[in-house]
This record gives C-alpha cells, sequence and structure tokens, in this order.
C-alpha cells in the first residue's frame, strides 16, 4: 500500500519527535487554555453576555479602551516615522545609543514603566508640575493613560519602517528628482507609499498591544470607574468578584478582537507581498 | 547601518554648498534630528532615569535598606526561580520547533508559525484568566487536581510558572526559525551522509550555526520572564513573602505609599533591562550576520 507522506523525504532525522513536541506543548500551554476561555462564556446565556457587553461600564471602558490605544498607536505612527527618518538616513553624534533605547519599552518591565511615568506626570512630578498651574491634569486621567500607551508602542513602528527605508533603492529617489519632483514630493508620493505595509504593520501591532496593555496602565490611569478604566482592569475587578463567567465573557470579546487585528496584519503582509514584492 | 546610505549626498554638500536633490536641507536636518532627540528623552530616557532618581532620592543607605525587608527578599528569589523554570522550558521548544519547521517541509508551516506567535497578541490580564478558568480550584482540571492530590496551581508557584511561560512562549522559537530556515539543510545532510547521528548533527553543526541567535532569544525571553506584571498579578493571589515577584512586590510597595522602596526594587528591575538592551545591541553589533534577518519586534 502506497502511503502519502505528511511530509516531504529528507534525510534529517528527529521530525516525528520535534513536531510532535512542538504541537503537544502547543496545545497545552496555548491552545486548550485559548479555547476553554470560549467553552467558559457559553456557561453564560445569550441574554446574560449580551446584559454583560452591553452594560455602560464595559462600554465605556471599551470606547476608552480602544479610543485611546488608537490615538496612542497614531501618534506613534507620525513619531516613529520620523525617528525612523533621522536614524537610517542621518549621522549624528549619539544616534547608535539612540537606536538602542528604542527598545527600552519592550525591555523594561512594565509595572516599572508605570510608576516611572505616575511620578513624571503627576501633579507634583517634573512634567505634571509644569501643566499643573494651567489647570492640566495629565496621570489620572485619559492623558495620562494615552501616555503610558505611547511609551509601550514606540518601539512597534520604528522598528517596522527602519528595515525597509533601510533597504529602500536610492535610485527611485534620484529618478523622481530627475523628473522635476521636490523633496516633499519624492518623499510623500515616491516613498510613503512603498513604506505604507510596513507602516500598517507597525500600526496595528502598536494598537493591538495597546488595547491589552495593563501594567503601565492601571499606574497612571486613576481607575475611576467610566471614566479612565481600562478593558483589562475591568477583568481584573470581575475576577476579583469571583465573577468568573462576566470576566470570560469580556475576555473573550477582547481575544477575538486581537485575533481579527492578527488576521488584518496578516493580509496587509500578503498584500504587500504582491504589490511591491517584500515583506 | 545607513553608513552607506548617506555617504552619497554628503559628499554632494561638502564641495559646494549645493544640495544633492535626494536629501534635506541643512536646516531641515537639524530640526528633524533636534526633534526626535528630544522625543526620546522625554518619552524614553526620561522614565528610565525617574527611577534611579526616585530610588535614591533619600541617600543610598535608604536605597539598601530595601533589600534587607523579607518580602523584597522572597520576591527576588521568586522571580529568578520562575525565570529559571520557565526560560528553559521555553528553550527546548523553541529549538524542537525551529528543528521542526525550518528543517523540514510539510503542509501549514507558515500557519504553524502563526500559532506560535499567538501569545504575543493576547492581552496578559487575558493569559492570566484563561488559566484561572481551566485550573482554579473550581474548574474541571484544576479541581481534579486539587481534590485527589492537593496540588494548588493558581494563587501558587506553579501558575505564576505557568503564565511566565505564556507570555514569553514565542521569544526563541521566533529567533531561530528565520534564521535555521535561511540557513537550509546542505550542512545537516552533509552531516548525516557522513555518518553523524541525528543528536551529532544538531551538536556539532546546527547549535554552533545558531548559538548566537539563541542566545538573544534566551536574552529576551528572560528580560520579560523577570519583568511580566499583568499575566502574574491576575494568578498570582498576592501571598506576601510567597506567591509575590518582584514586578507585583514593586506595586505592592507603591500601593503602601513605600516610594522608595518601590522604585529602590524597580531600579533593579530596570538595571536588568538595561543590561539586556546592552548585550542586545552588542550581540547585534557583533554577530547581526549570525542573528535572524529581519527580526521584528517584540
Amino acid at each position: 500500500m502506497k502511503r502519502v507522506a505528511f511530509r516531504q523525504p529528507s534525510v534529517i532525522p528527529g521530525f516525528r519527535l520535534t513536531f510532535s513536541f512542538t504541537i503537544f506543548y502547543l496545545f497545552i500551554i496555548v491552545l486548550i487554555p485559548i479555547a476553554g476561555l470560549y467553552f467558559r462564556t457559553f456557561d453564560l446565556d445569550w441574554n446574560s453576555f449580551v446584559s454583560i457587553v452591553t452594560g455602560p461600564r464595559f462600554i465605556a471602558a471599551l470606547r476608552l479602551s480602544f479610543v485611546t490605544s488608537a490615538v496612542a498607536a497614531l501618534f506613534n505612527v507620525v513619531i516613529g516615522l520620523l525617528i525612523a527618518w533621522v536614524l537610517v538616513r542621518y549621522e549624528f553624534p549619539g544616534r547608535k545609543v539612540m537606536d538602542a533605547i528604542i527598545d527600552l519599552p519592550f525591555a523594561l518591565p512594565t509595572a516599572v514603566a508605570g510608576i516611572a511615568l505616575t511620578a513624571i506626570y503627576a501633579p507634583n512630578g517634573i512634567i505634571g508640575s509644569l501643566f499643573d498651574p494651567f489647570g492640566i491634569r495629565i496621570a489620572y486621567t485619559s492623558l495620562g493613560i494615552w501616555i503610558a500607551l505611547v511609551f509601550i508602542g514606540l518601539p512597534f513602528v520604528v522598528r517596522s519602517v527602519q528595515p525597509v527605508l533601510q533597504d529602500f533603492n536610492r535610485e527611485i529617489e534620484e529618478a523622481a528628482a530627475t523628473l522635476g519632483a521636490r523633496r516633499i514630493q519624492t518623499i510623500t508620493r515616491v516613498m510613503l507609499p512603498t513604506l505604507l505595509p510596513s507602516i500598517l504593520t507597525g500600526f496595528a501591532m502598536a494598537f493591538a498591544r495597546a488595547v491589552g496593555e495593563y501594567g503601565s496602565v492601571i499606574f497612571i490611569a486613576g481607575n475611576i470607574p467610566r471614566q479612565t478604566e481600562i478593558l483589562p482592569l475591568l477583568i481584573v475587578f470581575r475576577l476579583e468578584e469571583f465573577n468568573y463567567p462576566a470576566a470570560a465573557a469580556i475576555a473573550a470579546v477582547m481575544l477575538t478582537v486581537s485575533f481579527l487585528i492578527l488576521l488584518a496584519i496578516n493580509l496587509i503582509q500578503v498584500w504587500s507581498q504582491r504589490r511591491f514584492g517584500l515583506v | 547601518m545607513s553608513d552607506t546610505a548617506s555617504t552619497l549626498p554628503e559628499l554632494a554638500t561638502y564641495h559646494t554648498g549645493y544640495r544633492s536633490p535626494v536629501t534635506e536641507r541643512p536646516h531641515t536636518r537639524t530640526i528633524l534630528i533636534g526633534l526626535t532627540v528630544l522625543l526620546l528623552c522625554l518619552f524614553l530616557v526620561l522614565p528610565l532615569l525617574s527611577v534611579f532618581v526616585e530610588a535614591f532620592q533619600q541617600g543610598v543607605g535608604k536605597f539598601l535598606e530595601t533589600f534587607s525587608i523579607p518580602d523584597a527578599r522572597s520576591a527576588i528569589w521568586l522571580t529568578l526561580l520562575v525565570a529559571a523554570i520557565a526560560v528553559p522550558f521555553n528553550l527546548v521548544f523553541g529549538i524542537a520547533a525551529a528543528w521542526a519547521i525550518a528543517k523540514h517541509r510539510f503542509p501549514g508551516r507558515a500557519f504553524l508559525i502563526s500559532l506560535i506567535d499567538l501569545p504575543f497578541s493576547v492581552s496578559p490580564v487575558v493569559a492570566g484568566l484563561v488559566y484561572i478558568l481551566l485550573l482554579g480550584t473550581n474548574a474541571p482540571i484544576g479541581g481534579f487536581l486539587y481534590e485527589n492530590f492537593n496540588i494548588r496551581i493558581i494563587f501558587a508557584v506553579p501558575g505564576i510558572v505557568l503564565a511566565t511561560i505564556f507570555v514569553t512562549f514565542p521569544f526563541i522559537a521566533r529567533e531561530l526559525i528565520p534564521l535555521m530556515q535561511d540557513q537550509g539543510t546542505g550542512d545537516e545532510e552533509a552531516a548525516i551522509s557522513l555518518g553523524a547521528t541525528g543528536w551529532q548533527t544538531f551538536w556539532y553543526v546546527t547549535l554552533p550555526n545558531v548559538k548566537w541567535a539563541l542566545l538573544y532569544g534566551v536574552l529576551l525571553c528572560n528580560a520579560r520572564a523577570m519583568g511580566e506584571f499583568g499575566a502574574v498579578a491576575v494568578l498570582s493571589g498576592k501571598l506576601r513573602g510567597e506567591t509575590v515577584t518582584m514586578p507585583l512586590q514593586v506595586e505592592l510597595f507603591y500601593n503602601e505609599y513605600a516610594s522608595v522602596a518601590a522604585f529602590s526594587l524597580a531600579s533593579l528591575l530596570a538595571g536588568l533591562a538595561l543590561v539586556t538592551l546592552i548585550i542586545k545591541s552588542w550581540l547585534e553589533w557583533r554577530f547581526g550576520d549570525q542573528l535572524a534577518t529581519g527580526t521584528r519586534p517584540h
């Protein structure tokens, strides 16, 4: 009997061992727990699920989380493009240090970032005290949440745009210049479209990270229900009340959204591969 | 990195004062560089500095006092313990996954890679929650373990380890897979055809080829494992001296208005982040060609 091979034949051993271990570990650590979450939401009947996800406190947290995350990710696109441009194109003292420090938000534990940002932006902090006389409060308002989300999302756009900008063919810019384009036209009409997929990817990753972020936000947020209470915090409150079905329902909504974002990132990559022939 | 990119226009400006059409005016450059440095100082350097400033604001003595508090000490030990368990687990997984995916061809590899990346897009709080729902004492599996073997997972150290493994799950695999895919299978095939066994091939051929990428992955995995807050906070139960890791102890100190203690402990974590960044940059500078190309951030 002829058997159809799952993998292409090769002399390299160890496939069965490593493949089955990979699948086993993936199921135990990631897939079964995530599937369990969706099963737990089924404990709720439809009406109570609907009443959880239409409750005013949930809606307020949802809106706050998504709006501040989107605004922070947009801001990250603007400054991320600027930073990537300067780091790739210009030579200046301290450039390598600046380049290395971009990854700080990935390396610094979120709780540390949270208390540090709060110390700076609190009314008696270095920056907070500059704004306090004008009646502008940063910490313990949604502005503070936005600051924290900008901090943790900063590296995403920089790191996704940087390699594309580095590999950008300078002859294309020269061609645009010889054809009479002004510098700003070359940048916006010729370069920006090529950078667009990496910008979108960076935006989506920063946005996804911001929506789920907890540690750096809760210290600076103030956590007032319906005003500065983010979605992950609402899950924590529900857990502390041992209201597991409600926590599971909120988490299921968040998880579904992050899957959609993940799908969007993959679609952007497929699209850019077709459009520009690069990943 | 950008050396080659910047030589050409630089030459043009030197000679005549004429500006190359593919670069910006000198003062535009200065403004853009200044703005970048300002933004990075404001958003990144200032928070980092403020951790150390707050930690030492009442002198070195007060700073050092923090580390004689029993709760702080046990938090440090627990963090080291959790990382010492979680990182090796993900190391073994990363190597196995990379061997299966990069050295063999089978349908669905891209999908498998997406599944491995999945934990990165899950909120830490949700990551903690999924384990509570599965392994809490009133959940099916957790209840079974508790009633029959008296094993507690949630609100205990095993839960903290599990949550840490979850959030650091992809780090090592995603460093190894692209690199090992680029390297192909030629070296391994040569070794096998010369009579090496599978293990010999792995130890003497594959491992030396990926050792720096492996170190890079372990470094990032460890930094996240020691610093994880959200996932661990949800399922630790915060029993002082027992299930409190360093980031959680920072929160406890902070909420008790023990500001110096909180920032002193935090400065240890910030120091860890700095060391991580330095080693990471050194690896990129020294062995950049032996690391995965186009490493995505996380």
